[in-house]
């Protein structure tokens, strides 16, 4: 299906249908007789087909739709800015980040706080890194500036907790070094979603 | 005609036999009746392809218990400016009604409690709580006088809307029992009595020999105004959420509410056994499927058909009801039994 149609914005150009709206009656005995046609047409019918025909949908066919949230999530797009993660290197284990200290300088709420120091082998290491969620507006310049890929937005959306300091300690956003090989990689702004096809439908304007 | 009555053929119907009746009728039909709201919040639910009550128990089996929990636990309110007394008599009415107009249905087969079971041993227990030789005006009689319940109701609790749903009541209930009063006359020409055991006998000739084939018309008649009656959907005005809140049940809650809506899946059951024993055939067997069987497979259809038109078509206009009513259905209803008494004559 291209996406011809729905580019084109000028109203009034594509094919509409009118619908077939007939005159209303004007005298009784024309009252009379559509209100025989409509009886004896059997359009109430038709109306009762559809839902009965949902209903086999729904249980026999799989296309309920209902959601059972807590127990069921849909997946989220990669585009969604949620709850920071620090990623680490597949091939070591060790966080991506180089404490090179870009997303603390971008942050636009000043929300990012870091402090870093040289291990025994000269290499940066990061000793502190917190992120302030009460201040946070989740722009997402920190994971779009960092060079490394280290810091991202995960899909962690059900962010309600006794303590904000539960999401934001460096060890609580780094991947658990047991989950490594479950890692998911950071697609990037303006990735869109892996199921974006099947998403795709024709709006009701298009009809 | 010759008229046969149930204590000729049966068993003696005894005070106890009788009471043992009442008691079940009581206890199944406010039970299942209570299920109806846990099937029409399924069936409505599948027909939008949701999943309706699911938590509780396995597949929200057990949600009428915690409805019921509910509705007993909560908070008895009576309005500040309400009249008390027949505040709280009106949902009685409703209820009462509702399973008095049961009394004088074929609700379930006769049988005999086993011997062993100490003192009530041996009682026989009637299919019909009480064969009155009246026994279909009597259930239409019955039920329309479930018409006081939400009538008091309205007037009694000082709110405008329970007034509007009220007047609703007042001006459907009665409209639609002309309706049902004469869509059943043409069948109770044919059979010549009034006892459903007569009617359920005069169709014992198998398929063909339902009052469907012979008076369709009466038979579309009772269904749109027994829809009415019940308070089903494409009527049901009284309680018409956008446009009066809740109609005559506005200011009531906890067991009160509870008490209407018994009431009303009881009339709904009654309604559609009326429907299964006047025009299909009623508990006779079927082939080889048995009468018992027969008559809950049409009740559950009418309760389905219930469910499936609410999922499926919107309201009408009360005037639109009252035009419904008064220059078609009537009218119809009135043909249809000079044309049945010309028939019978010829």
């Amino acid at each position: 299906m291209g996406l011809e149609q729905f580019k084109n914005r000028n109203v009034g150009t594509q094919e509409y249908r009118v619908l077939d709206l007939q005159e209303s009656p004007k005298t009784p005995m024309a009252k009379f007789a559509q209100v025989a046609k409509r009886t004896f047409k059997g359009e109430l019918f038709v109306g009762l087909g559809v839902t009965v025909r949902e209903m086999f949908n729904a249980l026999f066919r799989g296309q309920m739709h209902t959601v059972k949230y807590p127990l069921e999530k849909l997946p989220i797009s990669p585009r969604y800015r949620a709850i920071h993660e620090m990623l680490r290197l597949l091939e070591s284990g060790h966080y991506r980040c180089i404490g090179c200290g870009l997303c603390e300088k971008i942050c636009i709420s000043n929300c990012i706080s870091m402090d870093t120091r040289y291990d025994e082998n000269q290499r940066k290491e990061v000793s502190e890194y917190t992120i302030n969620f009460g201040r946070c507006i989740f722009c997402g310049y920190c994971a779009e500036v960092c060079p490394e890929l280290a810091i991202v937005h995960g899909p962690r959306y059900e962010t309600a907790s006794e303590q904000r300091a539960s999401f934001s300690l460096f060890e609580d956003m780094l991947t658990p070094i047991d989950k490594l090989s479950l890692q998911q990689e950071y697609d990037g702004f303006g990735a869109v979603s892996p199921n974006a096809d099947e998403n795709i439908k024709k709006t009701p304007l298009a009809y | 005609m010759e008229t046969t009555t149930l204590i000729g053929q049966l068993p003696e119907v005894t005070a106890v036999g009788v009471a043992i009746k009442a008691i079940l009728i009581l206890a199944i039909i406010s039970a299942v009746a209570g299920f109806g709201t846990y099937l029409e919040r399924k069936v409505l639910a599948f027909m939008q392809r949701r999943l309706g009550p699911m938590h509780v128990g396995p597949y929200g089996l057990l949600q009428i218990a915690a409805d019921g929990i509910k509705l007993f636990t909560k908070e008895d309110i009576v309005p500040q400016h309400a009249n008390a007394v027949i505040f709280k008599v009106a949902p009685v009415i409703t209820a009462a009604t509702a399973f008095i107009a049961l009394s004088a249905v074929p609700v379930f087969p006769d049988f005999r409690i086993p011997e062993f079971i100490p003192v009530l041993g041996g009682t026989f227990v009637p299919s019909i709580a009480s064969d009155v030789n009246v026994g279909i005006l009597f259930v239409l009689g019955m039920m329309a006088a479930g018409l006081y319940g939400p009538l008091l109701a309205g007037m009694a609790q000082a709110n405008k809307w329970g007034i509007i749903g009220a007047a609703r009541t007042a001006i459907q209930f009665l409209s639609y029992e002309v309706i049902t009063g004469l869509s059943i006359l043409a069948p109770i020409m044919l059979v010549g009595s009034l006892s459903l055991v007569d009617f359920n006998e005069a169709q014992s000739g198998g398929f063909t020999s339902w009052f469907v084939w012979q008076q369709p018309v009466a038979f579309i008649l009772f269904l749109i105004a027994g829809f009415a009656e019940t308070n089903r959907t494409p009527f049901d005005l009284l309680e018409h959420e956008a446009e009066v809140i809740s109609g005559y049940a506005t200011e009531y809650s906890g067991m009160r509410w509870g008490m209407f809506f018994i009431g009303e899946y009881a009339n709904m059951i009654t309604i559609s056994i009326l429907a299964a024993v006047v025009f299909l055939g009623g508990y006779n067997d079927f082939g080889f499927i048995a009468g018992w069987i027969m008559i809950l497979l049409k009740v559950a259809f009418f309760f389905f058909l219930m469910l499936w038109v609410r999922a499926a078509w919107p309201h009408v206009r009360p005037d639109q009801l009252m035009w419904l009513c008064w220059k078609v259905l009537m009218p119809i209803a009135v043909i249809n039994v000079v044309v049945t008494g010309i028939v019978i004559m010829v």
